[in-house]
C-alpha cells in the first residue's frame, strides 16, 4: 500500500493505469457479446462466460494440436472463435429459442443450467489443472514506457481493443444488418411485420455474440491461466461491467469496461483488501441512482 | 379417491413423520433430513417473493449468508446462547433486506434481479475479505452446537445423539415458521402480494402502495431465509463465505423451480428431491453440476410448473376422466 501523504511516483501511477486499461479491452471484448445479446434477444446470457472458457480451452487444444505450425496462436484464435460462435448457434437454434416467450426467470435459468453443464464438459476434457499458452512469437519482447514496461502483447490487446470498437459500431451504424439489429433492440414486433427475418437475426446475433466471447477466451490465454472456474468469475466481472455501463448499450459497454478496470487497479491502492467490494458497491450504486447504466436508456 | 388424497393436509403430516427420522437409528438420514428440512424453509421463504409476489430474487443467499453469520458469531465468539442468537438471525437478515429491499423495489424484472445480486456480491465481499469478524476466506468453523442437554431427560427422545437433537430443534423451529409463512401467504396480505405479481398497475390503481407491500414481503422473505441460515450455519458446523455468493442463490432459485412455484410445498419438495439426488449422485460421480443442469434443462422444458405443478396437472387429468 502508498504509505499516507507523500504523493505515490507517477510512472507507479501510470503502470497500474496501464494494466487497469489492459484488463479492461479484455473484458470489453467479453462484455460487448453479453451486452448486445441482452440488448436485442433480452436474455441475461449467464453461459456468456462458459463460452469464454470453452474459448480459451479449444485455443490450448489448437495450439497443442498444431505444435510446429508457424502462426499457431491465431489460427488457435480464429479457430476457438469461430468454433464457439458455431456452439452458440446451435444453442440458439436448439434450446434457447423455445423460451423467448416464456418468463424471463426460465431464460436465466436455462443459461445457468448451460453454466453447470460446460463446466463440467470441460473438466472432463481437460481436467482440473492449470493450462496455459505462450505468447505468440512475434510478440513476446515488451516495450519502454515512461519508465514502465508494457509488453507487446498487451500493448496489442490495448490497440485491438478500440479497433474491435470501431469495427462493431460500424456494423451496428453503417450497414443494413446493424440498422436491423438496432431495429430489433428498439421494437422487435414491429421489424417482425416489416417483413425482415427477425428469428434469423437473433441467431446471427447470438452467434456474433459467442463469437467474442471464444475471441476473449483464446486472446487471454498468454496472459492467464486457463482454469476451471474461469467461467464464473468472468460473468461476474463482465455483468458488472454491462450494468455500469447500460445493458444493451455498445458505447456504455466500452465506458464500463474502462471503469471498472481503472477502479480495480486503483481500488487495490486506496484499499487493499477491500478492492472486490468497491466494484459491486459501484454497480449497485449506478443501479440505484441510474438503474439503466451510464449511456444506457431506460427500458420500456 | 383422488379427491380424498388430495385433501390430506400433507405438509403438516410430513413436517410430524420428520420428527422420526432420527428413530431409523442411521446418523446419515438424520444429516440428509436436517439439510433437506432448513433449505426448504429457505427455498419456502424465497417462493414467497418469486412464486407470490412475482419478484425474481437473485440474491436471496444474501439474508441466508447474513443469518448464518450472525447466530454463528453470536454463539462462537460471544457465546450467546442459542434462544437469543437463532432469533438474531431473523433480526439481521431482516434488518439488510429492509436496506437492500429499499432500493431494490424501486427496480423492475431484470434490473430488480441484477440490484439483488449485485446487493448479495457485496455482502459475499464483506463475508470474504472481513477477517477479524468473519474469519474471511477461510470462514468460521466450529460453531458450537446449542446446549441441548435438557433433551436426554426426555422420553423416548432422550437417548438420541446430540446432532439428533438439534435436529429435533430444527424441525419444530422450521415448522414454526412453515406455518407463519402459510399463514401470511393466505391472509389479505398475501392475497395482496398475489395481486401485484398478476397486475402491478391495477394494483396500484384501487389504491395499493405496490413498492410498500414489495417490501414488506421482501423483508419477511429476508427473515426467514435469515433464520434457515442461521440453522444451516450450526447444522453444517460452520460458517462460510460461499453461503452469500450468487451460485448460492441460483441453487434455491433451482430448488423452487423443481419443486413448483405455483404451490407452497412445491419449494420445499423441491429441495428434498434435489438434496437427495444430490447425495444419491455424488456417491457415483463427480459431475454433480453436469446432472444438475440437466435435470433443470429437462424441467425448463418439459415441466415448466416443477414437480407439484405436474402433478397436479395429472391429477387434474385424472379427475378428468373419472368425472
Amino acid at each position: 500500500m502508498v504509505s499516507s501523504g507523500a504523493l505515490p511516483d507517477p510512472s507507479f501511477l501510470f503502470a497500474q493505469a496501464l494494466s487497469g486499461l489492459t484488463a479492461a479491452m479484455f473484458l470489453f471484448l467479453i462484455a460487448a457479446g453479453l451486452s448486445l445479446i441482452f440488448g436485442v434477444l433480452r436474455v441475461l446470457n449467464f453461459s456468456h462466460g462458459s463460452f469464454y472458457m470453452l474459448g480459451a480451452y479449444l485455443a490450448y487444444q489448437v495450439v497443442q494440436w498444431a505444435a510446429t505450425t508457424p502462426g499457431r496462436f491465431w489460427w488457435a484464435t480464429i479457430g476457438a472463435a469461430l468454433g464457439i460462435a458455431a456452439l452458440g448457434g446451435v444453442v440458439e437454434r436448439l434450446l434457447l429459442r423455445h423460451l423467448y416467450a416464456k418468463e424471463e426467470l426460465y431464460q436465466l435459468l436455462f443459461t445457468y443450467a448451460l453454466v453447470l453443464i460446460l463446466g463440467d464438459v470441460a473438466k472432463k476434457l481437460w481436467g482440473t489443472g492449470q493450462l496455459s499458452v505462450s505468447r505468440p512469437p512475434g510478440l513476446t519482447g515488451a516495450v519502454e514506457l515512461f519508465g514502465t514496461r508494457l509488453p507487446y502483447y498487451n500493448l496489442f490487446i490495448l490497440l485491438l481493443g478500440p479497433a474491435i470498437a470501431l469495427a462493431f459500431w460500424i456494423v451496428l451504424h453503417r450497414t443494413r444488418t446493424g440498422r436491423f439489429i438496432r431495429a430489433a433492440a428498439l421494437d422487435r414486433e414491429m421489424l417482425g411485420a416489416l417483413g425482415v427475418n427477425v428469428t434469423g437475426l437473433y441467431t446471427g446475433v447470438f452467434v456474433i455474440g459467442s463469437f467474442l466471447a471464444g475471441l476473449g477466451g483464446a486472446l487471454v490465454t498468454p496472459v492467464k491461466t486457463i482454469v476451471p472456474g474461469m467461467d464464473v468469475e468472468i460473468i461476474v466481472e463482465a455483468f458488472i461491467v454491462v450494468v455500469i455501463g447500460g445493458l444493451g448499450s455498445f458505447w456504455g459497454t466500452f465506458l464500463g469496461s474502462i471503469v471498472y478496470g481503472q477502479v480495480l487497479s486503483f481500488g487495490i491502492l486506496i484499499f487493499p483488501r477491500f478492492s472486490i467490494f468497491s466494484v459491486f458497491a459501484l454497480m449497485a450504486v449506478v443501479l440505484i441512482v441510474r438503474p439503466w447504466g451510464l449511456l444506457g436508456r431506460p427500458l420500456r | 379417491m383422488i379427491e380424498r388424497l388430495a385433501r390430506v393436509p400433507w405438509g403438516p403430516l410430513v413436517m410430524v413423520a420428520a420428527f422420526f427420522v432420527p428413530a431409523l437409528g442411521s446418523r446419515f438420514y438424520t444429516f440428509v433430513a436436517t439439510d433437506v428440512v432448513i433449505m426448504g424453509l429457505f427455498a419456502v421463504s424465497l417462493n414467497l417473493l418469486i412464486g407470490y409476489t412475482g419478484l425474481v430474487s437473485f440474491g436471496h443467499a444474501a439474508y441466508f449468508g447474513i443469518g448464518a453469520y450472525t447466530t454463528g458469531i453470536l454463539m462462537k465468539k460471544l457465546g450467546v446462547p442459542f434462544v437469543l442468537a437463532f432469533p438474531a438471525a431473523g433480526l439481521g437478515a431482516g434488518l439488510a433486506a429492509l436496506v437492500f429491499g429499499f432500493f431494490c423495489v424501486r427496480l423492475t424484472k431484470i434490473y430488480f434481479a441484477m440490484l439483488t445480486l449485485a446487493f448479495a456480491q457485496i455482502v459475499w465481499a464483506i463475508c470474504f475479505k472481513w477477517n477479524d469478524v468473519t474469519g474471511g476466506e477461510q470462514g468460521m468453523p466450529e460453531i458450537p452446537y446449542p446446549a441441548l442437554d435438557w433433551m436426554q431427560r426426555l422420553p423416548f427422545f432422550g437417548d438420541f445423539r446430540a446432532s439428533d437433537h438439534f435436529y429435533l430443534v430444527t424441525v419444530v423451529l422450521v415448522a414454526l415458521c412453515f406455518w407463519t409463512l402459510r399463514r401470511i401467504v393466505g391472509s389479505p396480505f398475501g392475497r395482496l402480494l398475489t395481486t401485484i405479481r398478476e397486475n402491478p398497475e391495477r394494483a396500484e390503481f384501487i389504491g395499493v402502495s405496490v413498492r410498500r407491500y414489495e417490501l414488506i414481503a421482501f423483508v419477511i422473505a429476508g427473515i426467514f431465509a435469515g433464520l434457515a441460515g442461521g440453522l444451516f450455519g450450526i447444522f453444517n458446523r460452520g460458517v462460510f463465505p460461499d453461503f452469500a455468493y450468487w451460485t448460492k442463490s441460483s441453487e434455491v432459485l433451482i430448488m423452487t423451480l423443481l419443486g413448483g412455484m405455483g404451490s407452497f410445498w412445491g419449494p420445499a419438495v423441491g429441495a428434498l428431491v434435489l438434496l437427495v439426488l444430490n447425495q444419491q449422485i455424488t456417491s457415483y460421480t463427480e459431475y454433480w453440476p453436469f446432472v444438475l443442469g440437466t435435470v433443470l434443462i429437462v424441467i425448463l422444458f418439459a415441466f415448466p410448473g416443477g414437480i407439484v405443478g405436474a402433478l397436479a396437472a395429472g391429477v387434474t387429468r385424472l379427475r378428468m376422466r373419472h368425472a
